[in-house]
């Protein structure tokens, strides 16, 4: 069942948080403080169950459907070498039994309802979730409640299960060259931060993971103070909160490992790599080190800093009239695409990506050129006016746009959630993008792109020496 | 998501139209001849218009990939304005211009928001763009180029070998064999002349529909619709297309790919949209390939044996009879065991059918889920689309549950012994080296 491997251009899906916050919700079962239900501004009403239970529940009256979706803070960068691809793994076994239900119910009883149901597991969270009727929420919470605590972890259910994690390996990232740069990009550009590592795992490490790594890694993070319940759609949030206490509420809180820091070191210089894969086609990932919203949260830079970059990137790369498009693939004709995006929404900082695919005879080298050339631009001149108001009413129509879809709320509050920059920002998000100006664009430029702290990666094709293309 | 590409891709294709006690479906033709559907969805500020035309790549003859340049052509420049101007002028005020093609439709939409000014000026351009575009040949060029690298792309990505093979091979001469994007040689070979004599044969009133869905009243979609009308000449409605003969014998195609899996499609032509068996055959594939996790192949080839991370069945209806397909990729030592687990569970099944069990959990899941799919803008646009596009009746999400329902376990079994042979599979296999002892084999296909 399983799995969305987030990559690419985070949107709104990362996350975040920090060492204390962990700390803090172990606690906050042994305190025994039940928040009072409250509800925000954007609709979300919120309550936290004596155990550390978080939930948060958006309405949307529109259809009778809804989502429920648990997220766990756990991810690959929450697991060490050796054990990579652990909390992914994990997240396939969890469609099996449990001491209440024996595998295979679990999709039954979902499939009766017509619900639809799956996974998706990222370097700081795993998620699961239905997508059902309104009238069969009961059902989604109560499975969900179940594998929370009682998963049963059979060792030739997993047996069979690594080998299915392994073809999903094969089919995503061995067999795709532009996967497998990504990979290699994020092992060099991060050296001692565990964003280093793939979510699916280093092949090695699925050749070596066990069944006890499995368990130990279930005892240690699926609990209730170490999960969100966010529920969307045509429900009442009393029912929700009464649901959600009747099948989680006898959970214990349980002690959650210490998650060490393990921030990434300053980078002093360029970092470049080669990939030489069977391919046709060239292209170039490059990645600057940057605040992520996380940063601004905790005080270590500017609150604006991260709205700044979102904004710049979408002056780059925010559709067929932003300057990539506009100057790279037309204008000068060298790019068949060229993509920029600020991943700042992890519970880490991550870094501002921009990546390239040079036009039919364009040397990687000339498309690579012109895009720093971009970004010099980016420092020495301010955005005018109009790019600005472009960016901003595409914005805002995008909030509107994305209000049609239930899971896609949900995932917006989960994730933020999950990454430990909390849901609220959703509600501030709008505003803090309208409120950044031409000269904030400028300063993060200067600050932040810059080649000291940049991480170039290249694929170079290698002939398909069997392939039927010749 | 369920990760499982194909079986998204099943249930977007085979499914993509139903409901329970939807959405109001209004239709109207306007005396000029433009056939309307509406929905009026007042939840979200927010409006889908889009005209869809009967001149999908199923249109391209010789001319290969047509359709689908002329549809990227749309905001490369019209009545003068440039593609810069073009990409301003709607992204100024949120909205976003679509054009596509796919094999039987083109397609040229709008997505915007409408508040008074915003929604004014979208719409305007959107006429614009569609009335009069100019096919700047510098553009064109540029596009060719890009086409080049997607092709190149492709090359690389033993799942896109695969598929256009699985066409090429299933549909032989007919329009179908050949991919919606054309081929490298007849890209590169087209002229903006071509484009041109395309979109004035095709996108025209006669040949055309517009769905309009979102917070407009039904007095603004009929001015609407109008405009559309009036920025379209009348022009004739293309003639069907030629139907599809299914395939009499087997036939293997291995293509050597230097990967770590092979890709394996095996199937033959399925069903078409208002075919006499589309519920009993949209059932009976449910339990067989169709329903995700509690279907036989998912549970006998992932979870019982751990040969394939996605494997699954469809059926995906077009205008004439579009492909059943089971797919999985495995790794190479595999293929021959995920080969023959597909084929023998396939013969079991057309055998023996579904149990009664089985067909009654399938309509539980079916209509069970039904409010998902009618619940949305998106989701209402996309059946509205299909449901205009397709000719189908306006309540055909009304009764689709119901439908579905009178299906009897016998029935749907029946109809997929008459309309499956499994001796006729087209078996496509991309990856590993070509084995000499393949049946039937007929060589390297070129990789595209």
């Amino acid at each position: 069942m399983q799995r969305i491997l987030s990559s690419g251009k985070a949107i709104r899906h990362f996350r975040f948080l920090f060492l204390s916050l962990l700390l803090l919700s172990a606690s906050a079962g042994a305190d025994s403080t039940v928040s009072a239900p409250v509800k925000s501004k954007s609709g979300v009403s919120v309550k936290t169950l004596d155990n550390g239970l978080k939930i948060l529940v958006k309405e949307d009256h529109r259809a009778p459907i809804a989502v429920v979706q648990v997220w766990y803070r756990v991810g690959t960068s929450y697991e060490h070498e050796g054990i990579t691809g652990l909390s992914h793994a994990l997240e396939h076994l969890m469609f099996k039994g449990t001491t209440k239900r024996k595998s295979g119910e679990f999709e039954v009883a979902l499939s009766r309802i017509g619900a639809e149901n799956n996974a998706f597991t990222s370097q700081d969270y795993t998620a699961y979730y239905e997508v059902l009727a309104a009238k069969h929420i009961e059902t989604a919470i109560d499975l969900e409640a179940d594998r929370m605590r009682n998963l049963v972890l059979d060792k030739l259910e997993f047996l069979r299960e690594i080998e299915v994690v392994k073809e999903e390996r094969r089919t995503r990232t061995d067999d795709n060259p532009n996967s497998k740069m990504r990979e290699q990009f994020n092992a060099v550009a991060y050296l001692n931060n565990p964003y280093r590592a793939p979510v699916i795992g280093w092949m090695e490490d699925l050749d070596n993971m066990n069944l006890d790594d499995l368990k130990d890694w279930y005892a240690k993070w699926y609990a209730p103070n170490n999960a969100t319940l966010v529920v969307a759609g045509d429900v009442d949030p009393q029912e929700v909160f009464a649901l959600a206490t009747k099948y989680f509420g006898d959970y214990k809180a349980v002690k959650l490992p210490v998650v060490k820091p393990r921030t990434e070191i300053p980078q002093i210089g360029l970092r470049e790599i080669v990939i030489k894969a069977p391919a046709k086609v060239a292209s170039f990932m490059m990645g600057f080190k940057t605040p992520g919203m996380i940063t601004a949260k905790l005080g270590k830079v500017e609150k604006w800093e991260p709205y700044a970059l979102d904004v710049l990137a979408n002056i780059l790369d925010g559709g067929s009239s932003a300057r990539f498009a506009k100057k790279l693939v037309r204008g000068k004709e060298i790019a068949a695409g060229a993509s920029a995006g600020y991943m700042g929404y992890g519970r880490m900082p991550q870094m501002f990506m921009v990546s390239g695919v040079p036009a039919t005879g364009v040397e990687v080298d000339v498309l690579r050129k012109a895009i720093m050339e971009e970004i010099e631009l980016m420092k020495t001149s301010l955005v005018t006016a109009d790019e600005l108001e472009r960016v901003k009413a595409q914005v805002l129509a995008s909030e509107i746009y994305q209000r049609d879809s239930v899971s896609h709320m949900a995932i917006t509050l989960g994730s933020l959630e999950a990454t430990g920059l909390g849901w609220e920002l959703m509600d501030e998000y709008e505003e803090q993008i309208l409120a950044i100006t031409p000269e904030q664009i400028q300063q993060v430029a200067k600050k932040y792109l810059n080649e000291d702290q940049m991480t170039f990666a290249r694929l170079e094709p290698q002939s398909l020496t069997s392939g039927g293309d010749k | 998501m369920r990760v499982l590409t194909g079986l998204l891709l099943a249930i977007l294709t085979t499914f993509s139209s139903l409901g329970v006690a939807g959405p109001k479906f209004e239709h109207w033709t306007l005396d000029s001849g433009l056939r309307v559907y509406y929905v009026d969805i007042q939840d979200l500020p927010m409006l889908d218009i889009n005209v869809t035309f009967d001149a999908g790549s199923a249109r391209d003859g010789k001319k290969a990939g047509v359709a689908n340049l002329t549809m990227s052509m749309m905001d490369s420049g019209s009545a003068g304005m440039s593609a810069d101007e073009i990409a301003e002028a709607f992204e100024s005020v949120g909205a976003r211009l679509y054009a596509s093609a796919s094999k039987d439709m083109a397609n040229i939409g709008l997505r915007t928001i409408t508040l008074e000014k915003p929604f004014n000026k979208a719409i305007d351009n959107w006429l614009s763009v569609m009335k009069s575009p100019d096919f700047p040949k510098a553009d064109f060029e540029r596009l060719q180029k890009q086409m080049k690298v997607s092709f190149e792309s492709s090359k690389q990505r033993p799942g896109s070998i695969a598929g256009e093979a699985f066409n090429k091979n299933l549909y032989g001469d007919h329009p179908y064999a050949q991919p919606t994007r054309g081929f490298e040689d007849t890209v590169a070979a087209m002229t903006t002349e071509d484009l041109k004599a395309f979109y004035d044969q095709y996108i025209v009133e006669e040949n055309a529909m517009v769905t309009i869905v979102g917070a407009v009243s039904r007095e603004e979609a009929e001015v609407l619709a109008k405009r559309v009308a009036e920025v379209l000449p009348a022009g004739e409605k293309a003639k069907p297309i030629p139907e599809v003969k299914p395939l009499t014998e087997a036939k293997t195609v291995h293509i050597p790919f230097p990967s770590s899996q092979a890709h394996i499609l095996i199937g033959q032509t399925g069903y078409k949209r208002g075919d006499p068996d589309y519920f009993k055959l949209y059932l009976a594939n449910h339990p067989f390939g169709g329903s995700g996790f509690t279907s036989r192949l998912m549970k006998e080839i992932r979870v019982k044996r751990g040969l394939s991370y996605s494997v699954y069945s469809y059926f995906s209806p077009s205008r004439e009879l579009g492909p059943f397909v089971m797919g999985l990729q495995t790794k190479i030592e595999q293929i021959d065991e995920a080969k023959e687990a597909l084929n023998q569970m396939l013969k079991t099944y057309l055998k023996d059918g579904a149990t009664a069990e089985e067909i009654e959990e399938s309509k539980l899941n079916i209509t069970g889920g039904f409010p998902m799919n009618i619940a949305g803008n998106s989701n209402i646009g996309n059946y509205a689309d299909v449901i205009g596009f397709f000719d189908l009746p306006l309540d055909y999400l009304e009764h689709f549950t119901d439908k579905i329902n009178e299906v009897t376990h016998e029935e749907a079994a029946d109809a997929m012994r008459r309309r499956i042979n499994p001796e006729a599979m087209l078996t496509i296999i991309v990856g590993g080296e070509e084995k000499k002892d393949s049946d039937k084999a007929d060589g390297k296909t070129e990789g595209q």
